[in-house]
């Protein structure tokens, strides 16, 4: 009992004093895992956080005030999102918050953010059905990554019967959902398409990828569409060379596997599968090799960028703009300067910010190449994001519009907001 | 057997007099009642580890009294959790929704309501209709009564079927860890209905009491959770006192003998076992309102193998040792995973503690089950001046790492 | 005919208007032809997409001029460039990272050197080479390059076109080299049964490959079978090949569907939606009515089917069809499944067949899952044997088993990172990896495993402690990415029996290691004298002590053996997974399962538990093939069911080594 007193003390005079801190700094909160599975992909982006944190203030910060980065560890778990979510707003008062990785995460902290007021700005693509006033999206909507592969499935490489893999989660469950729906508007049948899911790290893929080369029997061209996440990837494409599957045979387009990814992998016989991101750190711009050139001189000559850590340097750089513009931190100015804000894109064109807190995004699908980099073939000119997907039908009606209508789920039939609040 | 319940367990005064002090302290430092000193989201870590220290409660009386290490048990805390979860996500869209309806021009049929709450919560994993599991989701009492009964029968026939095949030790350690297992897998899957990896989220927002700030029900979870702590306690003290309480024990120390004496070894086990789910249940449900979102992750196995490391830390076989070791592993888990604890540099190399912590607690786990089988709870016998009798080398039964209460008085 | 010579002269006029303009772009360089041709088609060129690009390369391979394979087969290989600056095609050689040299198509003469940025790559995407592949195939078909002619065997199979019968015919009269003389008989057969125009000549064909396993060979017949649903009014019409005749209302046509296509052909008009009925009636609001039922009252399906009823009477909505209408539309229509194929010879003898092959097909599918559930077996029983040896044989529950698999594979990752021969380092790292674990489980065995004799459970969670802390110091070394163990080039690939039945070498030499460990333990049980004394100790360790033999070290030593058997186990899940610091983690239930299974203390059991789960696994999901997750957990609850009428295992001892 006494132990847990003290203790108990001992941690609320922490916050007690942390709470007093001086207030001529602005907080900002980078809210990534740095433990448990999640850490891998997420630690990059608290370093990518820190380095733009850090050349912000080389550059004499904003609203001329020095930003402090809180860093906080949820580890990978859930629950402990929301717990520091809500730690870096009402303890260490941060005016907005960068973080989140996986759709849970984000579902988790969302209450909080919307019940306190806060700020985020989430950097991965995602399954979209959602957009929240107090989060901004800077990854892709399925229309900014998945639909256009497809469109390249099915008009480029003339794909007829599709093999939807994915790991069992919500990201691949609504993705291979709108692009099923998708599909068939596009005059697929349904037994042309196959859908399998994986648990997560899954590594015995020997009869899926049999049962894939099998569907090739009915004299169809098959091509993959693959939502598999993480580490499981290795056993799949280690599979996929086994089988001598080659990507001219049955071509895979892959949409959490990145330059981060491959590099745990042999990528020697993945030659010409595919990728679809909104950022490849193969794409030609001088502001690309500045941040390539920053990235590596402050982690590493041997470290790659990725898309989520693009999704950072635009959500950042816009935030920044934005201040500046409204002149404050106050989440709600903030808010508004952010809608119409533009920024360059490390890929040779414009993102905007649109009324929906989505971006406008090109779209890049790359080739693997030997050393593990992606060779684009395919850019695409910026497409804005889509919150609500027009290819369900209970989303197709809906709408968001933060700006004039000041709702993020807008039923234009009903024309009524169906709520102010998020779906968690 | 003399004397009145409370002075044959001197523990039970002592531990409801500091429980009722510290909910007092964090009242009163609280940010609704009191100075605000204390932040609501460390306020919801202290009620969250209440629960904690209740299904420790649990896992004790199981594990530390009647000696089966089950590796199942944050399995029932987790079901809790998701039989509270369903009804507050189904009352808080359907308020929601009917709110939005309402403006609608024509009233909507039942139907149509419910269709519309099925698409906001299954929407965002990719389906609309409701599974039949969520049947009784809109009713509270339904759904607090299975919070109850759904833990307790699956203990029941679980337990039923184990201990009438004769599984003991670790072949039942193993095979309510696969139990557990097969429980995640199964909601990991989004066919199972709740979800899926996703869980069920937003559940601090208690409909109908939208307007109530959650500093305020934060306070009052944390009240809800300091009664059922004390609750818990008072009840598990009283099972293991008197004659129930050494029946169990007998069976922890060597069920053979005890069978041989006549008692149904296999119906006390099963009563001790669906109990703790039972309270293991209510434990889950009161938890995961605070913590705000429940996946199938929290079920995984890892999760009650911690559970029995805190009790081992802790001390296995007296009530207040499952308790400490809960509060203290797990609080100070939250400091060191947290970065609260300043890293520590070596000059060759800096002990980070968010990496190494984990590494700590597996080694420290190692040096207590070595050096100090009675976990922390054996240092309140320093204190005290007990010592476990002197059988002059003999042995006082197979398991050492129990304190054995009776034996010690001689 | 002069419409056709006056077309003919404009082109030609385009022609020479096109080369003139870039004569005087280009100053006094006179433009070659190809170089011209591609010009042409720049446009095309640069955005080179597979809809859209077939003139162009049509006009390449057209053209009859000499340059055009190189070019085409350049492009392919990604090695056309493009000069920014007048927009000429050149190919080009790497002089740095940012410089190329670019060369002349017509000649190959260099040109000069440029900066990367002066310079577009064209990158057509795989759709297009593909097409630049099957329009290669008449170039390469006849290349004395056996290699080459292999290639274009590759195209066709891939993209098949109509032209390529009378190419592939004109070749197989020269071809010498048996091997591609074979492929292209096949493929003449398979595109005569596609593209031939003699219906006899395609049933020869179809029936030529009566019994094939081919993938291709079903590829070229099932498109013949394809079907398209139809409906008409009054009797089946005869001018059709048929398929089958569906009644509405049976298991391939429920009623609902069978209407829906009646109101897509227009033969019915449609039922309305609930949603446009709701729609409808909320137009139709008059006065807190709607069709004489108060609009408070419209909250249920009747109310609703009663107001739109009254609305529809008064002529404001259309009717919708009721029941009756639903029903006399279905009777007076036939509903079935056509071939697009007209003719009826051909759809019987691919019929046939196709019934022929799916029973062959099926029983090579049975023995490819045989195969599989043999492999997991094998990696099953690989993974638990370490087990069987310390829980079986010692009665020591080790939960940081896994951790002493994820250590093997660790182990067979640095030795890669030191010696770069992937064949050595793998004969390096199974020993290596065997002592490492070895001396942590010797290790482990002094340091903790022996003072805890006699209480299992306290074992069971002493080692957890090591598990947790040896996953974490893993990550805090190796990190959290999973790390690359690559398997020799001999181990690539997969041993194809045919089209059906793979398996991959990795997964044989798995299964060979397991056998090969499986007798390494019989006979160090059986046949030395460490058995003898493991199992004198096993059975009772003071009689065993007073015969001289030291309980101490022959526990180190079992323990010692178990350790590394699962460090050789996770150099081989490795080489066949990952390398992650979970990787142990993701088998030790499973392990656990395997030797409690089986039945505690025998190998035979641990190796039939093993079988068990294996095949239980595989079968499941075969079941179910679209959801991996569910196996396992199916699997999970059989296992708890099974345990409970054989709580011992498959393979219970009996008498005295029993114990209890």
């Amino acid at each position: 009992m006494k132990l847990r007193m003290t203790s108990a003390l001992v941690g609320a005079l922490a916050f007690a004093t942390s709470a007093m801190a001086q207030d001529d700094t602005i907080k900002i909160g980078v809210l990534h895992s740095l433990s448990g599975t999640m850490a891998i992909s997420e630690t990059t982006l608290k370093d990518t956080m820190l380095m733009l944190i850090d050349e912000q203030n080389a550059k004499g910060g904003v609203l001329g005030k020095q930003l402090e980065a809180v860093v906080v560890d949820p580890a990978s778990d859930w629950p402990l999102f929301a717990e520091k979510a809500r730690e870096l707003i009402t303890v260490e008062g941060v005016d907005v918050m960068f973080g989140c990785w996986t759709s849970v995460s984000r579902k988790s902290v969302l209450p909080v953010i919307e019940e306190l007021n806060g700020l985020l700005f989430y950097p991965v693509q995602y399954e979209g059905e959602e957009s929240s006033k107090n989060v901004f999206y800077t990854g892709a909507a399925p229309n900014q990554q998945a639909i256009p592969a497809t469109d390249y499935f099915l008009e480029e490489l003339g794909v007829e019967k599709f093999a939807l893999l994915g790991t069992d989660y919500v990201y691949p469950r609504t993705t291979n959902n709108i692009l099923e729906s998708y599909l068939k508007d596009k005059g697929i049948a349904e037994e042309d398409i196959f859908v399998n899911y994986t648990p997560f790290g899954h590594s015995d893929w020997s009869k899926i990828v049999s049962d894939v080369v099998a569907l090739g029997a009915d004299g169809k061209k098959v091509g993959v569409i693959s939502t598999i996440n993480g580490d499981a990837n290795i056993g799949f494409y280690k599979e996929l060379a086994a089988q001598g599957v080659s990507a001219d045979d049955i071509p895979v387009v892959a949409f959490s596997v990145g330059e981060e990814e491959l590099s745990g992998l042999d990528t020697s016989n993945l030659v010409g599968h595919l990728a679809a991101w909104n950022y490849f750190q193969s794409a030609e711009s001088e502001l690309n090799d500045e941040f390539i050139s920053a990235w590596k001189a402050r982690m590493g000559e041997d470290r790659v960028t990725n898309d989520p850590m693009e999704a950072h340097f635009i959500g950042f750089n816009m935030w920044v703009n934005a201040v500046e513009e409204a002149g404050t931190t106050d989440v709600d100015a903030v808010s508004a300067a952010m809608i119409g804000q533009e920024y360059p894109n490390l890929t040779g064109s414009t993102a905007t910010m649109l009324p929906n807190h989505h971006l406008t995004k090109p779209v890049l699908i790359g080739e693997i190449l030997e050393d593990g980099q992606f060779d684009i073939i395919s850019e695409t000119d910026p497409v804005p994001g889509d919150a609500w997907t027009d290819f369900l039908p209970e989303s197709a009606v809906l709408k968001s519009d933060w700006a004039d209508l000041g709702c993020g789920m807008y039923n234009t039939e009903t024309e009524t907001c169906v709520q102010m609040k998020s779906n968690y | 057997m003399t004397g009145t319940f409370l002075t044959r367990n001197p523990s039970v005064p002592i531990f409801l007099a500091c429980l009722a002090l510290f909910t007092l302290a964090v009242t009163m430092t609280s940010e609704a009642a009191g100075t605000g000193a204390l932040s609501t989201s460390f306020l919801k870590t202290l009620g969250k580890t209440l629960c904690l220290c209740l299904v420790a409660l649990a896992m004790d009386l199981v594990w530390g009294y009647t000696g089966i290490l089950s590796l199942g048990h944050m399995a029932f805390f987790g079901i809790g959790g998701y039989m509270i979860g369903m009804w507050l996500m189904y009352a808080r869209t359907e308020d929601i929704v009917t709110a939005s309806m309402a403006n609608s021009a024509i009233p909507p049929t039942e139907q149509e309501v419910v269709d519309a709450i099925g698409t906001q919560i299954f929407g965002v994993v990719g389906s609309a209709e409701f599974p039949p599991i969520w049947a009784f989701a809109d009713s509270l009492w339904i759904q607090l009564a299975l919070v109850v009964l759904v833990p307790g029968l699956l203990a029941l026939v679980f337990g039923w079927l184990a201990f009438r095949s004769r599984v003991t030790g670790v072949y039942l350690s193993i095979l309510t860890q696969a139990m557990t297992l097969a429980l995640a897998l199964y909601l990991f899957q989004n066919d199972s209905g709740l979800r899926g990896n996703n869980g069920l989220s937003g559940l601090q927002n208690i409909p109908g009491l939208t307007a109530v700030p959650q500093s305020q029900l934060s306070l009052w979870f944390f009240w809800a959770s300091a009664v059922a702590l004390g609750a818990g306690y008072l009840l598990c003290a009283w099972v293991v006192s008197g004659k129930f309480g050494s029946v169990i024990r007998g069976i922890r120390d060597d069920e053979a003998r005890v069978r041989f004496l006549g008692y149904s070894v296999e119906g006390y086990k099963l009563f001790v076992f669906t109990l703790t789910a039972v309270i293991a249940g209510i434990a889950g449900a009161l938890y995961y309102p605070q913590a705000g979102i429940i996946n199938p992750a929290e079920i995984a196995p890892i999760a009650s193998i911690y559970l029995a490391v805190w009790v081992a830390i802790g001390g296995r076989g007296r009530l207040y040792g499952a308790v400490i070791g809960a509060a203290f592993v797990s609080l100070l888990s939250t400091m060191f995973t947290g970065g609260q604890v300043p890293s520590v540099p070596l000059g060759f190399y800096t002990i980070n503690w968010v990496d190494w912590w984990q590494v700590l607690l597996g080694l420290s786990f190692v040096l207590v089950t070595l050096f100090a089988p009675k976990g922390i709870g054996g240092l309140f016998d320093l204190i005290s001046g007990r010592r476990a009798p002197d059988r002059h080398g003999a042995d006082l039964g197979p398991d050492k790492g129990s304190f054995r209460e009776q034996e010690a008085e001689q | 005919m002069i419409r056709y010579l006056l077309a003919a002269f404009a082109a030609l006029m385009l022609c020479a208007g096109v080369s003139a303009a870039q004569e005087s772009q280009d100053g006094s360089a006179q433009v070659s032809p190809i170089q011209a041709l591609l010009q042409e088609h720049a446009a095309l060129i640069e955005k080179a997409s597979r809809r859209t690009i077939e003139p162009a390369i049509a006009a390449l391979r057209d053209s009859g001029l000499p340059e055009a394979r190189a070019v085409l087969e350049n492009w392919q290989a990604k090695e056309l460039w493009q000069r920014k600056e007048d927009g000429l095609f050149f190919f080009a050689e790497e002089i740095d990272r940012s410089t190329y040299r670019l060369i002349e198509i017509d000649g190959g003469a260099p040109v000069g050197e440029y900066a990367k940025s002066d310079i577009d790559q064209l990158k057509p995407n795989s759709g297009v080479r593909g097409l630049i592949a099957a329009a290669l195939v008449q170039f390469q078909l006849m290349d004395p390059n056996p290699a080459k002619r292999a290639e274009a065997l590759d195209a066709i199979q891939r993209d098949p076109e109509p032209d390529h019968l009378p190419a592939l015919l004109g070749a197989l009269e020269t071809e010498t080299d048996p091997g591609i003389r074979a492929r292209e008989e096949r493929l003449v057969r398979l595109l005569t049964i596609t593209y031939g125009d003699d219906e006899a000549a395609r049933v020869e064909a179809i029936n030529s490959f009566a019994g094939d396993l081919g993938v291709d060979a079903r590829a070229a017949l099932n498109p013949l079978l394809a079907t398209r649903r139809e409906a008409v009014a009054g009797d089946l019409p005869t001018d059709l090949n048929i398929a089958r005749e569906l009644k509405p209302g049976s298991e391939e046509l429920s009623e609902a569907a069978a209407y829906s296509l009646l109101v897509d052909n227009d033969l019915a008009p449609a039922r309305i939606s609930a949603a446009d009925r709701r729609a409808a009636l909320e137009t139709n609001i008059e006065g807190g009515r709607v069709g004489g039922v108060p609009v408070g009252q419209l909250d249920t399906e009747e109310a609703r089917d009663r107001a739109y009823a009254a609305l529809a009477q008064a002529g404001i909505v259309p009717p919708t069809a009721t029941a009756a209408d639903l029903a006399a539309a279905l009777d007076a229509h036939v509903f079935f499944d056509r071939y697009l194929e007209p003719s009826t010879a051909i759809t019987d003898a691919a019929e046939a067949a196709l019934a022929r092959m799916n029973l062959r097909v099926g029983l090579n599918q049975a023995l490819d899952l045989t195969l599989d559930a043999l492999s997991l077996a094998s990696i099953y029983f690989l993974a638990a044997i370490g087990l069987a040896i310390t829980f079986g044989v010692m009665g020591v529950i080790n939960m940081a088993h896994g951790e002493f698999i994820m250590m093997g594979a660790y182990t067979g990752y640095v030795v890669q990172q030191i010696v770069p021969n992937y064949t050595v380092s793998i004969l390096v790292a199974l020993p290596l990896a065997f002592a490492v674990t070895f001396a942590a489980g010797v290790a482990m065995e002094r340091l903790v495993i022996r003072w805890l004799y006699n209480r299992p459970l306290e074992t069971l969670l002493a080692t957890f402690g090591i598990s947790i802390a040896l996953q974490q110091l893993a990550k805090n070394i190796f990190g959290t990415q999973a790390r690359p163990l690559t398997s020799p080039g001999w181990l690539d690939g997969a041993l194809v029996l045919n089209d059906v039945v793979s398996i991959s070498y990795i997964r044989i030499a798995i299964f060979v290691l397991a056998l090969l460990f499986l007798g390494v333990f019989l006979f160090i049980m059986r046949r030395t004298r460490l058995g003898l004394e493991v199992r004198a100790v096993t059975q009772n360790p003071r009689m065993a002590a007073s015969m001289g033999i030291n309980p101490d070290r022959i526990n180190m030593l079992t323990f010692g053996l178990g350790s590394g058997i699962a460090g050789i186990a996770g150099v081989a899940i490795g080489l066949y997974a990952k390398v992650t610091s979970e990787l142990g983690s993701d088998y030790i239930v499973q392990s656990f399962m395997t030797v409690v299974v089986g039945g505690v203390g025998n190998i035979w059991g641990t190796l039939l538990g093993a079988t068990m789960i294996g095949f239980l696994q595989k079968g499941i999901e075969w079941l179910n093939p679209s959801n991996t997750l569910a196996a396992q957990t199916y699997m999970i609850i059989f296992i708890i069911i099974f345990i409970q009428f054989r709580p011992r295992g498959i393979i219970a001892l009996k008498g005295r080594a029993a114990g209890d």
